[in-house]
């Protein structure tokens, strides 16, 4: 036996080998996320939804919603974050974010001003911020409050430059309502998907004209 | 956890096409689908452990205990009626001859098949192949070789030149 017959050989069996084809691999891999979800295994799921102020991202755990991508995040960068702080077990699985994707549909649609979603606080560091970002549903659609307004809620009236940070970390945004928190000269202040994203949803809400 | 591992989906977005490529050349397209979920269930359960070894060949490794376990179950069950004897042909075609070929990879012994797999079927070099099979490098080209040498012996890819 040669060296040649040998190549021959190899040629044969990289020709013929049974490749999967993209088409196959991406199949099979959509069918584990269904798979690892009745497995248990699954930590994190999620799903995209187009909204008029473009694409956003939904990621749910077992408790809750956990994370929002805002249309101008870096969804690679946002999956990173999830994985490194909540769990790696992260898979695209629209149909576990059904719920939350339906409340946001409804909320760009008009027909929606309040959410009714179990939330995962997990990515809220610092009780401070917690408290802070838990009291912010109870700002309604169509009001705003001032940053110093924000922290005196979550009991510290000075800390309006923590407020600030714990506002601008908000990994819920919308759902959790920290564009209606603003400057108190009427400023609209900044934003995480922002600052056309804050006035369009303040727009949108009837705070502005 | 030492390191910070990627989300699952980019994993296994990087390591789909070959496991499923490598499934299909061990046990066959029809069988190839559960072993791959398996094998993704398993890497998924065990992930938090892959910290610092090489991503495809821990996978890879994975994928090859549950290949193996499957031949295992085969034989164990009766024949199933689906396996009936083929009708001889007299025209082989291109298609046969290439199945043929890698019936009889499946045919050599376990460590020769895993490792002519690894190499052809999914594309991996010797580095990782070694990994994946908990061995030296030159032990991985040593099952790779005689894999092939085998496989000549029994005169397959006869009509093969180069």
């Amino acid at each position: 036996m040669t060296d040649r017959d040998l190549k021959a050989l190899e040629d044969a069996l990289r020709r013929s080998a049974p490749h999967a084809g993209e088409d196959e691999a991406v199949g099979a891999a959509a069918a584990l996320a269904e798979r690892a979800d009745d497995a248990g295994v699954l930590d994190v799921a999620y799903g995209t939804l187009d909204t008029p102020l473009g694409e956003m991202l939904v990621a749910t755990t077992g408790r809750g919603l956990v994370r929002i991508g805002l249309p101008n995040a870096d969804v690679d960068r946002v999956l990173e974050r999830v994985a490194s702080e909540v769990s790696p077990r992260v898979l695209e699985l629209p149909r576990r974010t059904d719920a939350a994707r339906r409340e946001l549909d409804e909320y760009f649609a008009g027909r929606r001003k309040e959410f009714d979603l179990p939330i995962d606080w997990s990515l809220v560091h610092g009780d401070f911020a917690r408290r802070l970002l838990r009291g912010l549903p109870r700002v309604r659609y169509g009001e705003t409050i001032s940053y110093s307004e924000a922290a005196s809620r979550a009991g510290s009236p000075r800390a309006h430059r923590a407020a600030g940070n714990a506002l601008s970390s908000n990994p819920l945004a919308i759902v959790v309502p920290c564009h209606r928190v603003i400057r108190s000269g009427g400023d609209l202040g900044g934003y995480g998907g922002g600052p056309d994203m804050k006035e369009k949803l303040l727009r949108m809400e009837g705070f502005l004209t | 956890m030492a390191k910070t591992l990627p989300p699952f989906q980019s994993f296994l977005d990087e390591h789909r096409g070959p496991v499923l490529s490598f499934l299909r050349s061990m046990v066959g397209a029809d069988d190839a689908d559960d072993c791959f979920q398996e094998t993704f269930i398993a890497a998924m359960r065990a992930y938090d452990r892959l910290d610092g070894q090489h991503p495809r060949a821990w996978v890879m490794t994975i994928a090859r205990r549950k290949a193996i376990d499957h031949h295992r179950a085969r034989k164990r069950r009766p024949t199933p009626s689906d396996q009936l004897p083929e009708q001889p042909t007299h025209d082989r075609t291109i298609a046969d001859r290439d199945s043929e070929l890698w019936d009889s990879v499946r045919a050599l012994p376990a460590k020769q098949r895993a490792a002519v797999s690894m190499r052809y079927a999914a594309d991996l070099g010797y580095p990782e192949i070694a990994a994946a099979l908990e061995c030296s490098e030159d032990a991985a080209r040593r099952s790779v070789h005689e894999g092939l040498k085998r496989l000549r012996s029994e005169g397959v890819g006869e009509g093969e030149r180069a």
